[in-house]
C-alpha cells in the first residue's frame, strides 16, 4: 500500500495523543483514522473497524439531522471540507457500529498541503446528548 | 551511477583527529548518471571537497537541497561554480508557504552573514520543489516531504534500473508508539522501498535520543530497522553526531552488527564511493 503524505501520517500522529474525539479521510473521502476517544463514540476501536473506504461510510454511519430527517451526505461537514475546501460545522446524529444513535457537533476542516494539494480532512466533534436534553427541558 | 560521500557529518563541522577517519565536513553527497549528468546532495561544508577539478569538463552542475539548516547550505558559498559564468548551475529546495527559495536562502547569503549577495551570483537557476517527480539529465528523481523540522524533502534517485535514496535529516520515528509502524504510515517509506542504496540519518545512540526527541534526528537502530522493513539493500549510515568520535562510530557499527542486519550495512565516510 502506498505511503500517506508525511501531513497526512503528522496528522494521525497528533489525532492519536488528542482526547478530542477525531477522525480523519483521506483527499478521496476514505475514512483512514479515527482516535481512542472516537471510538467510544463510534462503537469499534479503529483497530477492528480498520479504513472505510468513502462509498460505505453512508451505510456503515447512517446521518439525520437532530430532528431525524435523513442527511444528505453533501451537508456533512467532513464532505462539504472535502469537496468546497472549506471549514464546516453543524449539529447532527449518527447511527453507531453498535447500532445506537449519537447527537454529535461535528467540526470539519480541509487538509491542504503546500503547493494547494488537497491531502484530505480532519474532523472533530462531540456528544451533545445533554445539551439537547436541557434544550428540551426549557 | 557513482555515488561519492564528501561530508558525513550532521549539525556542524567537527575537524580534528578524532573526526579523521569518518570525516568532519557537513551533508554533501556527490551522483554522476552514466552520461555524466552530476548532481550534488545538499551544500554542507563538503562542498569544498567537490570543487577541485568540475570546472575543466563541467558545463552544468544541479545542486539538490534537502532544507535549509545551516549544516546543509554553508557550502554554498563558497562553491566556486556559483560564481562561474560558465558553468550553469541549478539549485532544488523544498517550497515554501511564505518565501521563494532564493529569499530564504539570501537570509544566509547576504551581509552581515556573508559578504556576496546571492543576487550577485551568475548562472544560477533556483527551483522550489514540491512533493513529485522530475528529470535531470538521465536521472528521474522523486522528491518528498519526510519528518524534520521545517520542510525538508527526502530524494529517491533512479537511472537505468538501480535506485537511491538520499534522507540525511529525518525523525520517522517522531510520536509512534512502536517503531517502526506499518509503512503506510511511515515518513520516506516509498522513498527508501527496496533501494540499492540508502544514506540515512543514523545521528543518534539510543539514549541521546530519549533527550533529543523532536530534533529531527534518527538512531542507529531505528534506521537499521527501518531499512529493513524496507527492502534496502544497502544502507550507509549519515549525519554523524559531532560529538561522536572515529572510535565511538566504530563502538556503534559493531554493535549495530552484531544484530546480524538483514541488509548490507555501512558506515558513512567521507571520500567513500559506490557504484550502483
Amino acid at each position: 500500500m502506498a505511503q500517506q503524505p508525511i501531513e497526512m501520517i503528522l496528522l494521525r500522529l497528533w489525532a492519536s495523543y488528542i482526547a478530542v474525539p477525531m477522525w480523519i479521510t483521506d483527499s478521496d473521502g476514505n475514512l483512514v483514522f479515527y482516535n481512542e476517544p472516537a471510538e467510544a463514540l463510534v462503537g469499534r476501536r479503529f483497530d477492528e473497524a480498520g479504513e472505510i473506504k468513502a462509498a460505505d461510510l453512508a451505510s456503515v454511519f447512517v446521518t439525520s439531522d437532530l430532528n431525524d430527517e435523513p442527511l444528505p451526505v453533501t451537508e456533512i461537514p467532513t464532505w462539504v471540507a472535502l469537496t468546497d475546501r472549506i471549514p464546516a460545522h453543524r449539529k447532527l446524529r449518527f447511527r453507531a457500529f453498535d447500532g445506537s444513535w449519537r447527537n454529535i457537533e461535528l467540526s470539519a476542516l480541509p487538509i491542504e498541503g503546500q503547493g494547494g494539494r488537497l491531502l484530505g480532512s480532519l474532523s472533530a466533534f462531540w456528544e451533545i446528548e445533554k445539551e439537547i436534553e436541557k434544550e428540551i427541558e426549557k | 551511477m557513482r555515488v561519492t560521500l564528501w561530508g558525513t557529518r550532521g549539525s556542524v563541522a567537527r575537524g580534528g583527529m578524532q573526526t579523521v577517519r569518518y570525516g568532519g565536513d557537513t551533508s554533501v553527497v556527490e551522483v554522476e548518471g552514466s552520461d555524466g549528468t552530476r548532481l550534488i546532495l545538499d551544500g554542507g561544508s563538503g562542498l569544498m571537497r567537490v570543487t577541485p577539478g568540475l570546472g575543466s569538463f563541467c558545463e552544468r552542475i544541479d545542486v539538490l537541497l534537502t532544507h535549509l539548516h545551516m549544516d546543509h547550505i554553508q557550502g554554498l558559498g563558497f562553491f566556486y561554480p556559483l560564481r562561474d559564468p560558465d558553468i550553469q548551475t541549478h539549485i532544488y529546495g523544498p517550497v515554501s508557504t511564505t518565501m521563494g527559495l532564493g529569499d530564504r536562502l539570501a537570509r544566509y547569503l547576504s551581509p552581515p552573514l556573508f559578504p556576496v549577495r546571492l543576487r550577485d551570483l551568475q548562472a544560477m537557476h533556483l527551483h522550489d520543489v514540491e512533493p513529485g517527480s522530475f528529470e535531470i539529465g538521465s536521472f528521474t528523481i522523486t522528491a518528498d516531504l519526510i519528518v524534520h523540522p521545517g520542510p525538508t524533502l527526502g530524494y529517491r534517485i533512479e537511472e537505468n534500473g538501480s535506485a537511491l535514496a538520499y534522507l540525511p535529516d529525518h525523525e520517522p520515528a517522531l510520536g509512534h508508539q512502536e517503531f517502526p509502524a506499518a509503512s503506510e504510515w511511515t515518513s520516506g517509506f516509498d522513498l527508501m522501498r527496496d533501494v540499492d542504496l540508502l544514506i540515512h540519518d543514523a545521528q543518534y545512540t539510543d539514549e541521546e535520543y530519549e533527550g533529543r526527541v523532536g530534533w529531527g534526528h534518527s538512531t542507529l537502530g531505528q534506521t537499521v530497522a527501518l531499512a529493513s522493513q524496507a527492502g534496502v539493500k544497502t544502507l550507509v549510515t549519515f549525519h554523524h553526531d559531532p560529538e561522536h568520535s572515529d572510535e565511538m562510530l566504530d563502538a556503534l557499527l559493531q554493535e549495530a552488527l552484531k544484530k546480524k542486519p538483514a541488509l548490507e550495512l555501512v558506515p558513512g565516510r567521507a571520500g567513500s564511493a559506490f557504484e550502483l
